[in-house]
């Protein structure tokens, strides 16, 4: 099911990746963020919304790791970063979309402004399907339910697909097969 | 017609730019449309989706009801209102009280529906639309073309001249860079609004969910970054269960876009905290507008089952030629024709219904299962018994309702065509009619029509009978044919029988909207064709088949007259399409071909009652191969040849471009013959290439079968 996901998402714009461990998965990550040239400047920082990969892991040395990067995702600071990265609950192999219960406003923040989006996965949570999912979330629990599939795109402009309009221009996915059962 | 109406017509068919765009967009749609939905099984689908919508539709209180106990449990308010301007005062109130000074919007049909942009600028808040769409179409103060894509009439140059005017930069026509200048403009306004406005794609009962489907990423921010959000909901959204969300979100992306999802769907159950903490304030304006009232109309209820999704648009052929400013209206295409009936008033769609040519093919691909052009014939009846038929139409079915004066009006232009024709075709029509042969060749009324010609054949002793039903066009333009379909039948051992008082089959009068006289021509009909005790009564004229078949059943049924509907049933049952009947002899060993044919190249064109009411595609074909055919499929072979019965007479600006589109797919096959099953497609495609002189001969199938028959 992970390789018909990489197939659908990649089909309609984004980026997969596979990591074994949550410190190769955390390597991974930094060093994307250095190679975008996250900085400590407006328009380059990089917000990190709470996610089970940052369980244990020392904020304060990746922060200094990379100059620019903060995980106090507020409104402002996601405006202004060029990376969002945030934490998805499932993904679904036929359409190739990553779900989450995003009633945390700053996870939907991490996700909605930054330029780039990326979405930690653990690879367990891969499902089959819209309707495998649905059995899984409760609208009683979780008051903001968010499907994304793939970057921003439009074709309101004489029907020529165009990645980007509001949303991010980029989305990353990071499966990480270290990350069982987080949700 | 009115005028104006005429007018923005002509100017919408001559729009190089528009019809280029529709155009491009429609071939595009019909092929990936059909890859979305590769291994869905669609029937299956869209059954559930219209079960489960036509259950809220139903029980439309109980669902209001019951989300509005469960959204306000889980801490939204809730208002319902019927009448447009109650919902327009609510929303400006909720912005009052909030102090809102400037609005972002998502995309939302029903705030188009009831014009709010414009009253809440007026009570002097400043409202941005931010999809990408409808923003350009607000800058250029127009209304959306389409249901899903608002802008498609319009070119990048336009966008650009838009796009510089706004930011005081003169921009190029370069797409990503225009989209980017969006991107820039309107983040800054996301970032300030006081409040946001969305739409619903649906609502959820049980569990006052919300839910809206987008693919830029505005609906995500304008639902989560001011502290007040309105969703402007149509009571139409409803669905009961949370699970119901499932085949709708499986049909809506493939159906309008041919996406498996789009980027971003986003179910709110609920206000959720805002930005700085405090908890959002959401509210949900669940609007009637008339549609409770459709729904208890047992002709339109099903049009509650509509999910917008527009593939009705993308598939017409109409539409594509048009565009959606000629109707008019906020919601176009043939789903707006109805919306507009109901949400305007029946009245202000007298125009616009009259361009449905009644193809069929949004029936076919509608997710929500409309019978779209069933339900637009209702509105041509209705407004006929608000009405009355106009002067020109009362005196032709005056006409066809008198069956004697009608065939001596036949038989009397047969001599006073005489000037006009050369050869088969009438070529030049004189002075206010000269129109109606623009592009096209109409047939020259036969001297000796098939009545009379029948009478003369000498038919061998059979067995077994048919009644033969010829149709106005074989009777008296074409009655060769049925001269073959005799030599055909003979020789399954089937004597063919015409019973002399049969008339019109009503559909004229039916798609005109003068039901009493399809009912009178119905009746006719049924006395004439049962009155002799046949195994079959075949027509080789698809139209007249699916009137014999379905229509005086359903015209009967319109207009409450129970008394002829158990003959009516018996004629539906006796009923038969030429082809599909020739196929069964063959198939029954009844009929075989001669062998070792080889007759060439040739394309075949679906006719749209043969191919979408009566469900035969395949019979042909396979016919013409055994007959030893070589089949080349022509670009698009189903649509529609825009001949329509009288819609060309009425709307010839129209229906000529669309027989251009369909004589340039058959010339592409290079198939020096296209054969068809319709005798009124033969007489628009045979008239469109006896004036284009490329010489394919056009043929109803049963002339190239009759002769290669053992």
């Amino acid at each position: 099911m992970y390789d018909q996901f990489k197939v659908r998402a990649e089909a309609v714009g984004a980026e997969v990746y596979r990591l074994g461990t949550k410190a190769q998965a955390e390597e991974f990550i930094t060093s994307f963020m250095k190679e975008q040239g996250v900085a400590d400047r407006k328009g380059a920082y990089a917000v990190w919304a709470e996610s089970p990969l940052l369980d244990g892991c020392d904020k304060n040395a990746l922060a200094l790791q990379v100059p620019g990067l903060r995980f106090d995702v507020s409104r402002e600071l996601a405006a202004d970063a060029k990376i969002g990265v945030s934490e998805m609950g499932w993904a679904l192999a036929d359409t190739g979309s990553l779900v989450a219960d995003q009633t945390d406003i700053k996870q939907r923040l991490a996700s909605t402004l930054p330029e780039i989006h990326v979405a930690i996965v653990g690879t367990d949570k891969v499902l089959d399907g819209k309707a495998s999912v649905f059995s899984k979330i409760n609208p009683a629990n979780s008051r903001y339910i968010a499907f994304i599939t793939g970057p921003s795109r439009t074709a309101d402009i004489e029907r020529v697909l165009t990645i980007g309009v509001h949303g991010p221009k980029r989305l990353v996915i990071v499966f990480v097969d270290e990350l069982g059962g987080a949700n | 017609m009115k005028k104006n109406f005429k007018d923005s017509i002509s100017s919408a068919v001559n729009n190089a730019t528009l019809t280029g765009a529709l155009g491009k967009f429609s071939e595009a749609y019909k092929v990936n449309r059909q890859k979305a939905y590769e291994g869905i099984d669609f029937e299956a689908l869209r059954a559930t989706i219209a079960d489960r919508k036509a259950y809220a539709a139903s029980h439309l209180d109980l669902m209001a009801d019951t989300f509005q106990a469960r959204a306000e449990a889980l801490g939204a308010k809730v208002f319902r209102a019927s009448d447009p301007e109650k919902v327009k005062e609510y929303i400006l109130k909720v912005a009052r009280d909030n102090n809102v000074k400037t609005v972002v919007k998502s995309k939302s049909m029903a705030s188009e529906e009831i014009h709010l942009n414009p009253y809440l600028e007026k009570n002097g808040i400043t409202v941005n639309e931010t999809d990408l769409g409808e923003w350009i179409i607000q800058l250029a103060g127009q209304k959306p073309s389409h249901m899903v894509m608002p802008a498609i009439h319009m070119t990048k140059e336009e966008v650009s001249d838009l796009f510089s005017k706004e930011v005081d930069e003169r921009l190029s026509t370069d797409i990503p860079r225009l989209v980017e200048v969006a991107r820039q403009e309107l983040r800054s306004k996301f970032l300030a609004a006081d409040m946001g406005i969305s739409g619903g794609n649906l609502a959820v009962a049980e569990t006052g969910s919300i839910v809206l489907v987008t693919n830029e990423g505005n609906a995500r921010m304008v639902t989560t970054l001011p502290k007040v959000h309105v969703a402007l909901v149509g009571i139409e959204k409803f669905v009961e269960k949370f699970e119901d969300i499932v085949p709708i979100l499986t049909a809506l992306p493939r159906s309008a876009t041919a996406q498996l999802l789009t980027s971003y769907v986003s179910i709110i159950s609920g206000p959720s905290q805002n930005t700085d903490g405090s908890m959002k304030e959401l509210h949900i304006v669940l609007m009637d507008n008339r549609r409770s009232e459709m729904a208890d109309d047992p002709k339109f209820k099903q049009a509650m089952q509509c999910i917008r999704c527009g593939s009705c648009l993308n598939v017409c052929p109409i539409f594509r030629l048009v565009g959606g400013h000629v109707f008019g209206s906020v919601y176009t295409g043939g789903i707006g024709t109805i919306l507009t009936a109901w949400f305007d008033k029946l009245q202000e769609s007298e125009d616009i219904q009259g361009l449905c040519i009644q193809c069929g093919n949004c029936k076919e691909v509608c997710p929500g299962k409309l019978d779209i052009p069933e339900m637009i014939l209702e509105i041509r009846r209705r407004l006929v018994v608000d009405k009355g038929q106009g002067l020109v139409q009362k005196a032709i079915f005056s006409v066809v309702n008198n069956r004697r004066l009608f065939h001596s009006m036949l038989r009397t232009a047969s001599i006073t065509g005489k000037p006009f024709t050369s050869g088969k075709f009438i070529r030049h029509l004189p002075m206010f009619l000269s129109d109606l042969t623009d592009g096209r060749s109409l047939p020259a009324i036969s001297a000796v029509p098939f009545r009379d010609r029948i009478k003369k054949i000498k038919q061998p002793a059979c067995k077994e009978k048919a009644a033969f039903y010829a149709g106005c066009l074989i009777d008296f333009a074409y009655p060769e044919m049925g001269e073959a379909i005799v030599r055909i039948l003979n020789k399954a051992g089937i004597e063919l029988v015409f019973p002399d008082d049969q008339t019109c089959c009503g559909a004229p009068a039916r798609y005109n909207g003068a039901y009493e006289v399809a009912a009178n021509n119905a009746v006719d009909n049924i006395k004439a064709l049962l009155k002799e005790d046949v195994k079959y009564v075949v027509s080789a004229c698809p139209t007249c088949t699916v009137a014999l078949k379905h229509e005086f059943i359903s015209t009967l049924e319109s207009m409450e007259q129970s008394e002829w509907l158990p003959q009516a049933r018996q004629l539906s049952e006796k009923t038969c399409d030429f082809s599909m009947l020739v196929k069964q002899l063959v198939d029954e060993g009844r009929l075989s071909f001669k062998e070792g044919q080889k007759l060439g190249k040739l394309t075949y064109h679906d006719s749209c009652h043969l191919k979408r009411t009566l469900n035969v595609s395949e019979q042909p074909r396979e016919l013409l191969q055994k007959a030893g055919y070589e089949l080349t499929e022509m670009f698009e072979c189903d649509m529609c040849c825009g001949m329509g019965g009288s819609y060309s007479i009425k709307l010839p600006e129209i229906s000529a471009p669309i027989l251009q589109r369909k004589l340039k797919n058959i010339k592409d096959t290079g198939a020096p013959v296209v054969a068809m099953d319709c005798p009124g497609c033969v007489m628009q495609i045979g008239g469109g290439f006896d004036q284009d002189g490329s010489g394919v001969k056009v043929k109803h199938t049963l002339e190239l079968l009759a002769d290669q028959l053992k």
